[in-house]
Protein backbone atom coordinates (compact mmCIF):
# COMPACT_ATOMS: atom_id res chain seq x y z
CA UNK A 1 0.00 0.00 0.00
CA UNK A 2 2.33 2.74 -1.28
CA UNK A 3 -0.34 4.94 -2.79
CA UNK A 4 -3.45 6.91 -1.17
CA UNK A 5 -5.93 5.02 -2.07
CA UNK A 6 -8.14 7.23 -4.26
CA UNK A 7 -11.35 6.19 -2.55
CA UNK A 8 -11.77 4.72 1.28
CA UNK A 9 -14.81 4.38 3.43
CA UNK A 10 -14.43 3.21 7.12
CA UNK A 11 -16.97 1.76 9.09
CA UNK A 12 -19.78 3.80 7.32
CA UNK A 13 -23.38 3.55 8.91
CA UNK A 14 -26.27 4.79 7.46
CA UNK A 15 -30.20 3.92 8.36
CA UNK A 16 -33.64 5.48 6.94
CA UNK A 17 -35.91 5.55 10.27
CA UNK A 18 -35.61 1.67 11.80
CA UNK A 19 -34.05 0.69 8.21
CA UNK A 20 -30.49 -0.23 8.38
CA UNK A 21 -29.27 0.14 4.88
CA UNK A 22 -25.28 0.49 6.03
CA UNK A 23 -24.24 -1.36 8.17
CA UNK A 24 -20.50 -0.63 9.00
CA UNK A 25 -18.99 -0.44 5.25
CA UNK A 26 -15.39 -0.90 5.05
CA UNK A 27 -13.98 -0.40 1.78
CA UNK A 28 -10.78 0.94 -0.45
CA UNK A 29 -10.53 1.80 -3.69
CA UNK A 30 -7.05 2.58 -5.65
CA UNK A 31 -6.62 4.86 -7.90
CA UNK A 32 -7.08 3.59 -11.88
CA UNK A 33 -9.22 0.26 -10.55
CA UNK A 34 -12.48 -0.28 -11.79
CA UNK A 35 -14.26 -1.75 -8.90
CA UNK A 36 -17.72 -3.49 -9.59
CA UNK A 37 -20.10 -3.68 -6.82
CA UNK A 38 -22.74 -6.51 -6.96
CA UNK A 39 -25.71 -6.54 -4.58
CA UNK A 40 -29.38 -7.87 -4.94
CA UNK A 41 -32.05 -4.50 -5.34
CA UNK A 42 -32.08 -2.87 -1.69
CA UNK A 43 -29.03 -3.98 -0.69
CA UNK A 44 -27.66 -0.40 -0.03
CA UNK A 45 -25.38 -0.15 -3.43
CA UNK A 46 -26.77 3.14 -4.10
CA UNK A 47 -27.13 4.38 -0.87
CA UNK A 48 -23.34 3.60 -0.72
CA UNK A 49 -22.22 5.34 -3.92
CA UNK A 50 -24.25 8.27 -2.64
CA UNK A 51 -23.08 8.36 0.25
CA UNK A 52 -19.34 9.18 -1.39
CA UNK A 53 -20.56 11.71 -3.47
CA UNK A 54 -22.15 13.93 -0.64
CA UNK A 55 -25.93 13.41 -1.83
CA UNK A 56 -26.85 11.21 1.57
CA UNK A 57 -24.80 11.89 4.44
CA UNK A 58 -23.81 8.81 6.63
CA UNK A 59 -24.79 8.50 10.38
CA UNK A 60 -21.40 6.85 11.11
CA UNK A 61 -18.06 6.27 10.00
CA UNK A 62 -15.69 8.22 7.81
CA UNK A 63 -14.99 8.57 4.02
CA UNK A 64 -12.03 9.57 2.44
CA UNK A 65 -11.38 11.26 -1.35
CA UNK A 66 -7.71 11.07 -1.80
CA UNK A 67 -6.58 10.80 1.48
CA UNK A 68 -8.88 13.48 2.93
CA UNK A 69 -11.71 13.20 4.99
CA UNK A 70 -14.92 14.92 3.47
CA UNK A 71 -17.69 13.00 5.45
CA UNK A 72 -19.00 16.38 6.48
CA UNK A 73 -17.91 18.71 4.53
CA UNK A 74 -20.45 21.60 2.94
CA UNK A 75 -20.90 21.37 -0.62
CA UNK A 76 -18.50 24.51 -1.08
CA UNK A 77 -15.64 22.54 0.54
CA UNK A 78 -16.90 18.98 -1.09
CA UNK A 79 -17.03 21.37 -4.53
CA UNK A 80 -12.99 20.76 -5.66
CA UNK A 81 -13.30 16.93 -5.10
CA UNK A 82 -17.19 16.75 -6.94
CA UNK A 83 -15.04 18.58 -10.45
CA UNK A 84 -13.19 15.19 -10.24
CA UNK A 85 -16.15 13.08 -10.62
CA UNK A 86 -18.98 11.97 -12.87
CA UNK A 87 -21.50 9.98 -12.77
CA UNK A 88 -24.26 8.13 -14.83
CA UNK A 89 -27.48 7.47 -13.41
CA UNK A 90 -29.76 4.74 -13.54
CA UNK A 91 -32.02 6.94 -15.38
CA UNK A 92 -30.04 8.94 -17.28
CA UNK A 93 -30.90 11.91 -14.91
CA UNK A 94 -30.77 14.28 -18.40
CA UNK A 95 -31.94 17.40 -17.65
CA UNK A 96 -35.15 17.85 -19.74
CA UNK A 97 -35.15 21.58 -20.05
CA UNK A 98 -31.79 22.09 -22.03
CA UNK A 99 -30.87 20.20 -25.10
CA UNK A 100 -28.35 17.41 -25.57
CA UNK A 101 -25.23 19.46 -25.92
CA UNK A 102 -26.03 21.92 -23.51
CA UNK A 103 -26.30 19.01 -21.30
CA UNK A 104 -23.12 17.33 -22.55
CA UNK A 105 -21.31 20.93 -21.45
CA UNK A 106 -23.58 21.78 -18.64
CA UNK A 107 -20.27 22.15 -16.18
CA UNK A 108 -18.19 23.82 -19.31
CA UNK A 109 -21.59 26.85 -20.14
CA UNK A 110 -22.76 26.97 -16.47
CA UNK A 111 -21.03 29.88 -14.47
CA UNK A 112 -17.53 29.65 -14.21
CA UNK A 113 -16.70 27.32 -17.40
CA UNK A 114 -16.16 30.30 -19.27
CA UNK A 115 -16.21 28.26 -22.96
CA UNK A 116 -17.77 29.97 -25.25
CA UNK A 117 -21.15 28.88 -27.23
CA UNK A 118 -19.22 28.20 -29.89
CA UNK A 119 -16.41 25.72 -28.07
CA UNK A 120 -18.99 24.34 -25.64
CA UNK A 121 -20.93 22.88 -28.57
CA UNK A 122 -17.48 21.72 -29.95
CA UNK A 123 -16.71 19.53 -26.83
CA UNK A 124 -20.22 18.26 -26.98
CA UNK A 125 -19.97 16.89 -30.51
CA UNK A 126 -16.60 15.83 -29.77
CA UNK A 127 -17.65 13.47 -26.58
CA UNK A 128 -20.89 12.83 -28.47
CA UNK A 129 -18.55 11.15 -31.01
CA UNK A 130 -16.64 9.64 -28.12
CA UNK A 131 -19.85 7.70 -27.70
CA UNK A 132 -20.56 7.13 -31.08
CA UNK A 133 -23.52 9.11 -31.54
CA UNK A 134 -23.74 11.59 -34.80
CA UNK A 135 -23.45 15.38 -34.55
CA UNK A 136 -26.85 15.76 -35.16
CA UNK A 137 -28.12 14.62 -31.91
CA UNK A 138 -26.74 17.36 -30.28
CA UNK A 139 -29.58 20.00 -31.28
CA UNK A 140 -32.67 17.07 -29.76
CA UNK A 141 -33.99 17.66 -26.53
CA UNK A 142 -33.72 14.76 -24.26
CA UNK A 143 -37.13 13.79 -23.96
CA UNK A 144 -37.03 12.74 -28.20
CA UNK A 145 -34.24 9.92 -27.28
CA UNK A 146 -34.69 6.50 -26.46
CA UNK A 147 -33.54 4.46 -23.45
CA UNK A 148 -30.17 3.39 -24.95
CA UNK A 149 -29.53 6.70 -26.72
CA UNK A 150 -30.34 8.69 -22.95
CA UNK A 151 -27.54 6.81 -21.94
CA UNK A 152 -25.47 6.98 -23.91
CA UNK A 153 -25.91 10.89 -23.43
CA UNK A 154 -25.80 10.66 -20.24
CA UNK A 155 -21.99 9.04 -20.12
CA UNK A 156 -21.04 11.40 -22.63
CA UNK A 157 -21.95 14.61 -19.87
CA UNK A 158 -20.01 12.11 -17.25
CA UNK A 159 -16.73 12.02 -19.40
CA UNK A 160 -16.96 15.86 -20.14
CA UNK A 161 -14.98 17.01 -17.39
CA UNK A 162 -12.03 14.37 -18.25
CA UNK A 163 -13.00 13.04 -14.30
CA UNK A 164 -10.77 10.83 -11.86
CA UNK A 165 -13.39 9.00 -10.67
CA UNK A 166 -16.12 7.81 -12.70
CA UNK A 167 -19.34 6.35 -10.42
CA UNK A 168 -21.97 4.41 -12.99
CA UNK A 169 -25.40 3.61 -11.17
CA UNK A 170 -27.19 0.25 -12.85
CA UNK A 171 -25.60 1.28 -16.50
CA UNK A 172 -27.29 -1.58 -17.77
CA UNK A 173 -30.41 -1.66 -16.52
CA UNK A 174 -33.51 -1.20 -18.45
CA UNK A 175 -31.82 -1.93 -21.66
CA UNK A 176 -31.97 -4.36 -24.36
CA UNK A 177 -28.59 -7.31 -24.46
CA UNK A 178 -27.75 -5.66 -27.01
CA UNK A 179 -27.69 -1.71 -25.93
CA UNK A 180 -26.35 -3.57 -22.68
CA UNK A 181 -23.23 -4.70 -24.30
CA UNK A 182 -22.54 -1.53 -26.43
CA UNK A 183 -22.78 0.31 -22.98
CA UNK A 184 -20.17 -1.99 -21.09
CA UNK A 185 -18.05 -1.34 -24.30
CA UNK A 186 -18.63 2.36 -23.99
CA UNK A 187 -17.76 2.14 -20.32
CA UNK A 188 -14.80 0.39 -20.93
CA UNK A 189 -13.08 2.37 -23.53
CA UNK A 190 -13.95 5.82 -21.98
CA UNK A 191 -12.24 4.31 -18.23
CA UNK A 192 -9.24 3.55 -20.45
CA UNK A 193 -8.80 6.50 -21.92
CA UNK A 194 -9.40 8.50 -19.71
CA UNK A 195 -7.30 6.65 -17.29
CA UNK A 196 -9.86 7.02 -14.90
CA UNK A 197 -10.95 4.95 -11.62
CA UNK A 198 -14.55 3.31 -12.01
CA UNK A 199 -17.18 2.47 -9.46
CA UNK A 200 -19.99 0.41 -10.73
CA UNK A 201 -22.64 -1.06 -8.97
CA UNK A 202 -24.93 -3.51 -10.45
CA UNK A 203 -26.87 -6.70 -10.26
CA UNK A 204 -25.83 -7.46 -14.37
CA UNK A 205 -23.21 -10.59 -14.39
CA UNK A 206 -22.36 -9.82 -17.87
CA UNK A 207 -21.83 -5.97 -17.22
CA UNK A 208 -19.32 -7.12 -13.94
CA UNK A 209 -17.40 -9.93 -16.63
CA UNK A 210 -16.75 -7.08 -18.78
CA UNK A 211 -16.11 -4.27 -16.92
CA UNK A 212 -14.44 -4.72 -13.39
CA UNK A 213 -10.81 -5.58 -12.57
CA UNK A 214 -11.76 -6.26 -8.81
CA UNK A 215 -15.48 -6.88 -7.62
CA UNK A 216 -17.10 -6.58 -4.03
CA UNK A 217 -20.20 -8.00 -2.72
CA UNK A 218 -22.72 -5.98 -0.63
CA UNK A 219 -25.16 -8.10 1.64
CA UNK A 220 -27.79 -6.52 4.33
CA UNK A 221 -25.39 -3.28 4.32
CA UNK A 222 -21.88 -5.18 4.54
CA UNK A 223 -19.55 -6.00 2.25
CA UNK A 224 -18.90 -9.53 2.21
CA UNK A 225 -16.75 -10.73 -0.36
CA UNK A 226 -13.93 -8.63 -2.01
CA UNK A 227 -11.67 -9.95 -4.61
CA UNK A 228 -10.43 -9.50 -8.36
CA UNK A 229 -12.93 -10.39 -11.02
CA UNK A 230 -11.17 -13.72 -12.14
CA UNK A 231 -12.13 -15.16 -8.87
CA UNK A 232 -15.65 -14.40 -8.60
CA UNK A 233 -16.10 -17.85 -9.78
CA UNK A 234 -14.00 -19.79 -6.94
CA UNK A 235 -15.10 -17.48 -4.69
CA UNK A 236 -15.57 -20.37 -2.09
CA UNK A 237 -18.31 -17.90 -0.81
CA UNK A 238 -21.75 -18.62 -0.68
CA UNK A 239 -23.77 -15.26 -0.72
CA UNK A 240 -21.22 -14.60 -4.02
CA UNK A 241 -21.93 -18.37 -5.63
CA UNK A 242 -25.50 -17.90 -5.32
CA UNK A 243 -25.73 -14.36 -6.75
CA UNK A 244 -23.14 -15.28 -9.64
CA UNK A 245 -25.39 -18.19 -10.76
CA UNK A 246 -28.15 -16.41 -9.80
CA UNK A 247 -29.96 -19.42 -7.62
CA UNK A 248 -33.51 -19.14 -6.13
CA UNK A 249 -32.02 -21.05 -3.30
CA UNK A 250 -29.28 -20.33 -1.06
CA UNK A 251 -28.46 -18.55 1.95
CA UNK A 252 -29.42 -15.30 0.71
CA UNK A 253 -33.26 -14.54 1.17
CA UNK A 254 -35.34 -11.67 -0.46
CA UNK A 255 -35.12 -9.16 2.02
CA UNK A 256 -39.23 -9.04 1.97
CA UNK A 257 -39.67 -7.20 5.33
CA UNK A 258 -36.81 -4.90 4.43
CA UNK B 1 -41.90 -2.78 27.56
CA UNK B 2 -42.08 -1.36 24.54
CA UNK B 3 -45.16 -2.10 23.08
CA UNK B 4 -46.83 -0.72 26.50
CA UNK B 5 -45.40 2.06 26.11
CA UNK B 6 -46.25 2.62 22.60
CA UNK B 7 -49.76 1.58 23.73
CA UNK B 8 -50.18 4.76 26.40
CA UNK B 9 -48.09 6.95 23.64
CA UNK B 10 -51.07 6.76 21.37
CA UNK B 11 -54.05 6.88 24.02
CA UNK B 12 -52.19 10.13 25.99
CA UNK B 13 -53.71 13.02 24.77
CA UNK B 14 -50.66 14.78 25.90
CA UNK B 15 -48.45 13.12 23.85
CA UNK B 16 -50.38 13.65 20.55
CA UNK B 17 -50.75 17.58 20.87
CA UNK B 18 -46.92 17.16 21.57
CA UNK B 19 -46.66 14.96 18.66
CA UNK B 20 -48.13 17.52 16.13
CA UNK B 21 -46.25 20.44 18.24
CA UNK B 22 -43.30 18.16 17.16
CA UNK B 23 -44.06 18.15 13.69
CA UNK B 24 -45.09 21.00 13.30
CA UNK B 25 -41.89 22.43 14.91
CA UNK B 26 -39.92 20.16 12.35
CA UNK B 27 -41.56 21.52 9.61
CA UNK B 28 -40.52 25.52 10.64
CA UNK B 29 -36.82 24.33 11.05
CA UNK B 30 -36.49 22.57 7.76
CA UNK B 31 -38.19 25.90 5.76
CA UNK B 32 -36.12 27.91 7.84
CA UNK B 33 -32.94 26.17 6.78
CA UNK B 34 -34.30 25.87 3.34
CA UNK B 35 -34.50 29.73 3.24
CA UNK B 36 -31.08 30.28 4.69
CA UNK B 37 -29.63 27.74 2.67
CA UNK B 38 -30.95 29.07 -0.09
CA UNK B 39 -30.48 33.07 0.17
CA UNK B 40 -26.63 32.40 1.77
CA UNK B 41 -25.75 30.12 -1.22
CA UNK B 42 -27.36 32.21 -3.82
CA UNK B 43 -25.70 35.64 -2.63
CA UNK B 44 -22.68 33.96 -3.56
CA UNK B 45 -21.12 33.21 -7.05
CA UNK B 46 -21.44 31.71 -9.44
CA UNK B 47 -24.53 33.54 -10.95
CA UNK B 48 -26.92 32.08 -13.32
CA UNK B 49 -28.21 35.23 -15.02
CA UNK B 50 -29.72 32.41 -17.67
CA UNK B 51 -31.68 30.62 -15.28
CA UNK B 52 -32.94 34.17 -13.72
CA UNK B 53 -33.99 35.30 -17.16
CA UNK B 54 -35.78 32.12 -18.04
CA UNK B 55 -37.93 32.62 -14.67
CA UNK B 56 -38.44 36.15 -14.82
CA UNK B 57 -39.72 35.97 -18.48
CA UNK B 58 -42.12 32.85 -17.12
CA UNK B 59 -43.31 34.05 -14.08
CA UNK B 60 -43.84 38.18 -15.21
CA UNK B 61 -44.57 37.28 -19.37
CA UNK B 62 -46.18 34.37 -19.34
CA UNK B 63 -48.45 34.92 -16.36
CA UNK B 64 -49.77 38.18 -17.98
CA UNK B 65 -52.67 37.20 -19.50
CA UNK B 66 -54.33 35.30 -16.89
CA UNK B 67 -53.60 38.15 -14.34
CA UNK B 68 -54.78 40.45 -16.98
CA UNK B 69 -58.12 39.14 -17.22
CA UNK B 70 -58.48 38.46 -13.59
CA UNK B 71 -57.81 41.74 -12.77
CA UNK B 72 -60.30 42.98 -15.69
CA UNK B 73 -63.04 41.09 -14.38
CA UNK B 74 -62.52 41.91 -10.72
CA UNK B 75 -62.26 46.04 -12.00
CA UNK B 76 -65.82 45.41 -13.34
CA UNK B 77 -67.47 43.23 -10.68
CA UNK B 78 -66.37 45.71 -8.30
CA UNK B 79 -68.02 48.85 -9.64
CA UNK B 80 -70.86 46.98 -10.12
CA UNK B 81 -71.44 45.83 -7.07
CA UNK B 82 -70.77 48.97 -5.36
CA UNK B 83 -72.74 50.46 -7.23
CA UNK B 84 -75.82 48.22 -6.20
CA UNK B 85 -74.88 48.84 -2.76
CA UNK B 86 -74.16 52.50 -2.54
CA UNK B 87 -76.85 53.78 -4.16
CA UNK B 88 -78.75 52.68 -1.13
CA UNK B 89 -77.82 55.37 0.52
CA UNK B 90 -76.78 57.79 -2.21
CA UNK B 91 -73.17 57.59 -2.76
CA UNK B 92 -72.56 56.09 -6.18
CA UNK B 93 -70.34 59.30 -6.46
CA UNK B 94 -67.69 57.40 -4.12
CA UNK B 95 -67.40 54.62 -6.71
CA UNK B 96 -64.08 55.48 -8.35
CA UNK B 97 -62.72 55.86 -5.61
CA UNK B 98 -63.63 52.35 -3.87
CA UNK B 99 -62.88 50.39 -6.96
CA UNK B 100 -59.29 52.31 -7.23
CA UNK B 101 -58.51 51.58 -3.77
CA UNK B 102 -59.91 48.05 -2.91
CA UNK B 103 -57.70 46.91 -6.35
CA UNK B 104 -54.45 48.64 -5.15
CA UNK B 105 -54.18 47.72 -1.46
CA UNK B 106 -56.12 44.42 -1.59
CA UNK B 107 -57.62 42.89 -4.85
CA UNK B 108 -54.62 43.67 -7.24
CA UNK B 109 -51.93 41.95 -4.90
CA UNK B 110 -54.44 39.56 -3.52
CA UNK B 111 -55.84 38.26 -6.70
CA UNK B 112 -52.43 38.47 -8.39
CA UNK B 113 -50.86 36.36 -5.49
CA UNK B 114 -53.71 33.75 -5.67
CA UNK B 115 -53.25 33.30 -9.56
CA UNK B 116 -49.62 33.02 -9.44
CA UNK B 117 -49.92 30.39 -6.81
CA UNK B 118 -52.05 28.30 -9.25
CA UNK B 119 -49.68 29.18 -12.15
CA UNK B 120 -46.12 29.01 -10.90
CA UNK B 121 -46.14 27.35 -7.70
CA UNK B 122 -47.71 24.65 -8.96
CA UNK B 123 -45.19 24.86 -12.17
CA UNK B 124 -42.07 24.80 -9.95
CA UNK B 125 -43.27 22.34 -7.58
CA UNK B 126 -44.05 20.08 -10.56
CA UNK B 127 -40.55 20.86 -12.27
CA UNK B 128 -38.09 20.28 -9.21
CA UNK B 129 -40.42 17.74 -7.69
CA UNK B 130 -39.62 15.66 -11.47
CA UNK B 131 -36.09 17.11 -11.09
CA UNK B 132 -36.13 15.18 -7.46
CA UNK B 133 -37.42 12.09 -8.68
CA UNK B 134 -35.24 11.28 -11.50
CA UNK B 135 -32.52 12.11 -9.78
CA UNK B 136 -31.84 15.35 -11.86
CA UNK B 137 -30.94 16.92 -8.78
CA UNK B 138 -28.46 14.58 -7.75
CA UNK B 139 -27.05 14.77 -11.37
CA UNK B 140 -26.41 18.86 -10.56
CA UNK B 141 -24.57 17.96 -7.61
CA UNK B 142 -22.54 15.63 -9.59
CA UNK B 143 -22.29 18.40 -12.03
CA UNK B 144 -20.25 20.18 -8.95
CA UNK B 145 -23.57 22.62 -9.32
CA UNK B 146 -25.03 23.86 -6.49
CA UNK B 147 -29.11 23.05 -6.70
CA UNK B 148 -29.43 25.67 -4.08
CA UNK B 149 -27.46 28.58 -6.48
CA UNK B 150 -28.43 27.08 -9.37
CA UNK B 151 -32.69 26.01 -8.98
CA UNK B 152 -33.60 28.28 -6.05
CA UNK B 153 -32.54 31.10 -5.57
CA UNK B 154 -33.31 32.12 -8.84
CA UNK B 155 -36.71 31.08 -9.14
CA UNK B 156 -36.79 33.18 -5.39
CA UNK B 157 -35.13 37.08 -6.55
CA UNK B 158 -37.26 36.50 -10.00
CA UNK B 159 -41.09 35.87 -7.92
CA UNK B 160 -40.03 38.67 -5.96
CA UNK B 161 -38.98 41.08 -8.56
CA UNK B 162 -41.97 40.15 -10.88
CA UNK B 163 -45.21 39.87 -8.97
CA UNK B 164 -44.57 43.74 -7.82
CA UNK B 165 -44.47 44.64 -11.62
CA UNK B 166 -47.65 42.00 -12.51
CA UNK B 167 -49.67 43.80 -9.78
CA UNK B 168 -48.73 47.20 -11.37
CA UNK B 169 -50.17 45.83 -14.63
CA UNK B 170 -53.36 44.35 -12.48
CA UNK B 171 -53.88 47.44 -10.73
CA UNK B 172 -53.70 49.52 -14.25
CA UNK B 173 -56.82 47.22 -15.76
CA UNK B 174 -58.07 46.66 -12.59
CA UNK B 175 -59.25 50.10 -12.65
CA UNK B 176 -59.99 50.38 -16.58
CA UNK B 177 -62.04 47.47 -15.49
CA UNK B 178 -63.98 49.48 -13.11
CA UNK B 179 -64.19 52.43 -15.47
CA UNK B 180 -65.49 50.71 -18.42
CA UNK B 181 -68.58 49.02 -16.38
CA UNK B 182 -68.97 52.64 -14.99
CA UNK B 183 -69.23 55.03 -17.85
CA UNK B 184 -70.97 52.54 -20.37
CA UNK B 185 -73.32 50.79 -17.83
CA UNK B 186 -73.75 52.84 -14.69
CA UNK B 187 -73.98 56.06 -16.46
CA UNK B 188 -70.49 57.77 -15.23
CA UNK B 189 -69.19 60.55 -17.29
CA UNK B 190 -65.28 59.35 -18.49
CA UNK B 191 -63.99 62.83 -17.28
CA UNK B 192 -64.93 63.23 -13.50
CA UNK B 193 -64.75 59.26 -12.79
CA UNK B 194 -60.85 59.74 -13.93
CA UNK B 195 -60.27 62.87 -11.99
CA UNK B 196 -61.86 61.30 -9.01
CA UNK B 197 -60.02 58.21 -9.15
CA UNK B 198 -56.70 60.45 -9.52
CA UNK B 199 -57.49 62.71 -6.82
CA UNK B 200 -58.05 60.45 -3.68
CA UNK B 201 -55.02 57.75 -4.95
CA UNK B 202 -52.40 58.01 -2.42
CA UNK B 203 -48.53 56.68 -3.26
CA UNK B 204 -49.15 55.09 0.04
CA UNK B 205 -52.30 53.09 -1.69
CA UNK B 206 -50.17 51.28 -4.74
CA UNK B 207 -46.63 51.19 -2.83
CA UNK B 208 -47.84 49.08 -0.07
CA UNK B 209 -49.91 46.58 -2.40
CA UNK B 210 -46.27 46.36 -4.23
CA UNK B 211 -44.26 45.69 -0.77
CA UNK B 212 -47.34 43.18 -0.81
CA UNK B 213 -47.07 41.59 -3.93
CA UNK B 214 -43.25 41.27 -3.65
CA UNK B 215 -43.75 39.25 -0.53
CA UNK B 216 -46.42 37.23 -1.91
CA UNK B 217 -43.79 36.73 -4.98
CA UNK B 218 -41.34 35.33 -2.25
CA UNK B 219 -44.14 32.72 -0.81
CA UNK B 220 -45.00 31.41 -4.21
CA UNK B 221 -42.15 30.49 -5.38
CA UNK B 222 -40.50 29.42 -2.00
CA UNK B 223 -43.27 26.93 -1.67
CA UNK B 224 -43.05 26.06 -5.26
CA UNK B 225 -39.59 25.49 -4.67
CA UNK B 226 -39.67 24.02 -1.19
CA UNK B 227 -42.28 21.43 -1.55
CA UNK B 228 -40.97 20.36 -5.15
CA UNK B 229 -36.84 19.70 -3.39
CA UNK B 230 -38.61 17.74 -1.01
CA UNK B 231 -40.74 15.81 -3.14
CA UNK B 232 -40.65 11.83 -2.92
CA UNK B 233 -41.68 8.71 -4.22
CA UNK B 234 -42.71 8.69 -8.46
CA UNK B 235 -45.33 10.56 -9.56
CA UNK B 236 -47.93 9.92 -6.34
CA UNK B 237 -44.94 12.22 -4.42
CA UNK B 238 -44.83 15.16 -7.19
CA UNK B 239 -48.71 15.33 -7.28
CA UNK B 240 -48.35 15.62 -3.73
CA UNK B 241 -46.18 18.67 -3.38
CA UNK B 242 -47.67 20.04 -6.16
CA UNK B 243 -50.92 20.14 -3.94
CA UNK B 244 -49.37 20.76 -1.29
CA UNK B 245 -47.23 24.28 -2.83
CA UNK B 246 -50.42 25.49 -3.97
CA UNK B 247 -52.72 24.84 -0.96
CA UNK B 248 -49.53 26.07 1.51
CA UNK B 249 -48.88 29.48 -0.57
CA UNK B 250 -52.35 29.97 -0.80
CA UNK B 251 -53.38 30.15 3.00
CA UNK B 252 -49.93 31.75 3.81
CA UNK B 253 -51.01 34.88 0.96
CA UNK B 254 -53.89 35.52 2.94
CA UNK B 255 -52.72 34.68 6.52
CA UNK B 256 -49.86 37.63 5.97
CA UNK B 257 -51.67 39.79 3.69
CA UNK B 258 -53.96 40.63 6.84
CA UNK B 259 -50.25 41.21 9.11
CA UNK B 260 -49.28 43.45 5.69
CA UNK B 261 -52.37 45.10 6.26
CA UNK B 262 -52.37 45.77 9.63
CA UNK B 263 -48.45 46.72 9.80
CA UNK B 264 -48.85 49.79 6.73
CA UNK B 265 -52.72 50.52 7.82
CA UNK B 266 -52.97 50.31 11.40
CA UNK B 267 -52.62 53.88 12.69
Amino acid sequence: MSTTPKIELRDVYKSFGRKKVLDGVNLTVTPGESLVIIGGSGSGKSVLIKNILGLIRPNKGKIFFDGKDITHDSFRKREPMLRKCGMLFQGGALFDSLPVWRNIAFVATQGRGGLSTAQARALAVEKLAAVGMPPEVADLMPAELSGGMQKRVSLARAIATNPEVIFFDEPTTGLDPIMADVINELIVSCVKKLGSTAITITHDMSSVRKIASRVAMIYQGKIIWDGPVSAIDSSGNPYVDQFVHGRAEGPITQGVKG
Amino acid sequence: MQAILKQIEQNNLLARIGRVFLVFLEAIGRLSLFISNAIMSGIRPPYYPRQLGRMMIEIGYYSLPVIGLTALFTGAVLALQSYSGFARFSAESSIPIVVVLSITRELGPVMAGLMVAGRIGAAFAAEIGTMRVTEQIDALVTLSTNPFQYLIFPRLVAGTLMLPCLVLVADIIGVFGGYVVSTHSLGFAAGPYINNTWNYLETKDVVSGLVKAAAFGFIVTLMGCYHGYHSKGGAQGVGAATTNAVVSASILILLSNYFLTELFFSV
